[in-house]
């Protein structure tokens, strides 16, 4: 066993190279995919009721397909549409507008249940549109959604593991190359639960801090 | 407008609420350097009068207009966008029944953000002035604190410091002191009293009714949505004109005589 593990290392260089991509590609949709969020969650929220529907239809819409086969259909469904994507753009494609669903549902849910009294004030101030929604409305939701836009990072992190399918080069995708190449299946994906879990306390730790932050505003 | 001294001119404003008619054909003025109080029990369109003012509440009917102004209609006729009507808020100030503060920036940048960020006033004179203000209403230890950590008294005194920031024209009051402990009304009501005398322009909905004896150049009477009577405070407290005015002040006499201040 520990032999298995010295055969893990000595491909280490691979294993690093998959976790530096699955950070990547986490990290670029996670920011992606909430940006994206920001924009869909005033759509839910609209008062013009086809925007908020068209908004709807989107969340729910990406909420019941499950990831893996929505990562089949961007990468192999989408060329029979004239849209041909490399394994990295349909990755990070798929990653960010799935997640983007689930950050908007985040948002709004906080949303509805702030108080309304301080946006009011914010429009009684002259406060409008973006910049209402950016200086008055987006911050407290952060702080109150934090803990579970971090659980949802996770998730994606997670989610990113979907993608060796499509021959993108992340952790899973190395850990799975090395154990057909060496036949150490079980040292190899250990390893590579012991690096995303590395991932996750990162955002934990990221997390921890927006609860500081919040909790003094409390 | 011919007449300069005039700061807000509300005439015929009428709102409704589905079938419920809250506010109908209210017409009153306020000079430069006046403090309006609107009476009258609850449920009789006060704060929705208020609102109406700075079209928080959409008036149904019925005309605003801020130093000649007209609040909300363009000169198109038209409702104005939200951009237009922002410019005219920004000399609006208001002060909330539940403080409204902005949980997530400080004192001080609560009384910043919108003089900065909607006025696009200098950072460093913006500053001084918050600084001053803050001094005014005695929280000048408090300026790095986050509104949570406040008792309700030095919060609205931060809604009054935020609201002067913007060194609006008018400032609005919706029920100031409904939401505090009693201890806490008086600091409140100390604040507002400077600001009468200084001669800021003020219409104030309130339920404390030795402040508007005291401190009110005018007293606005309003009952199931019509100003039913307006006048001196000396004038109103002592000798009402109407039936439902004596009837509102009798259930209030008592508090008149023991809140005394």
């Amino acid at each position: 066993m520990i032999r298995d593990f010295g055969i893990v290392w000595s491909e280490h260089s691979l294993l690093l190279s998959g976790l530096a991509n699955t950070a990547i590609l986490s990290t670029l949709s996670a920011v992606a995919a909430l940006l994206l969020g920001f924009m869909v969650t005033p759509a839910l929220m609209s008062k013009r009721p086809a925007v908020s529907g068209l908004a709807r239809l989107f969340v729910d819409g990406m909420r019941c397909v499950p990831f893996l086969l929505f990562a089949y259909i961007v990468y192999y469904g989408f060329p029979s549409f004239g849209v041909r994507l490399d394994n990295w753009t349909s990755g990070l494609a798929a990653l960010t507008i799935y997640n983007a669903a689930y950050m908007a549902e985040i948002l709004r849910g906080a949303w509805v249940v702030q108080p309304r009294e301080p946006i009011e004030a914010g429009v009684a101030f002259g406060f409008s549109e973006i910049r209402l929604f950016r200086r008055i409305i987006l911050p407290p939701l952060l702080l109150s959604a934090g803990p579970v836009i971090g659980n949802q990072m996770i998730q994606i992190i997670k989610d990113s593991a979907f993608l060796s399918i499509i021959a993108l080069p992340e952790l899973t995708h190395a850990a799975s190359s090395i154990q057909s190449r060496h036949y150490v299946p079980f040292a190899a994906f250990i390893t590579a639960v012991f690096l995303y879990w590395g991932l996750c306390l990162i955002i934990e730790a990221g997390v921890s801090s927006i609860g500081r932050v919040a909790e003094a505003r409390r | 407008m011919a007449d300069s001294n005039k700061v807000l001119d509300v005439a015929g404003v009428s709102k409704r609420f589905g079938n419920v008619e809250v506010l109908s054909d209210v017409s009153f003025r306020v000079d430069k350097g006046e403090t309006i109080c609107v009476l009258g029990p609850s449920g009789s369109g006060k704060s929705t009068l208020l609102r109406c003012i700075n079209w928080l509440e959409r008036p149904d009917a019925g005309q605003i207009y801020l130093n000649g102004e007209r609040v909300g209609i363009n000169n198109a006729g038209i409702v104005m966008g939200d951009r237009d009507l922002s410019k005219i808020r920004t000399r609006i100030g208001m002060v909330f029944q539940h403080f409204a503060l902005w949980p997530h920036l400080t004192v001080l940048q609560n009384l910043m953000e919108a003089p900065v960020q909607v006025q696009k006033r200098p950072k460093a004179e913006v500053l001084d002035e918050a600084v001053a203000l803050l001094s005014k209403v005695g929280l000048s230890d408090k300026r790095d604190a986050f509104p949570a950590k406040l008792s309700g008294g030095q919060k609205q005194r931060v809604g009054i410091a935020r609201a002067l920031a913007m060194r609006p024209d008018l400032l609005l009051f919706d029920e100031p002191t409904s939401a505090l402990d009693p201890e806490l009304v008086g600091e409140v009501l100390v604040v507002m009293r400077d600001l009468a005398r200084e001669g800021m322009t003020m219409v104030i909905v309130t339920h404390e009714m030795a402040f508007a004896r005291d401190a009110a150049t005018r007293v606005l009477f309003l009952d199931r949505g019509r100003a039913v009577e307006t006048g001196s405070p000396d004038k109103f407290f002592s000798n009402p004109e109407t039936d439902r005015a004596r009837q509102f002040l009798q259930r209030y006499a008592g508090d008149v005589a023991s809140s005394r201040r």
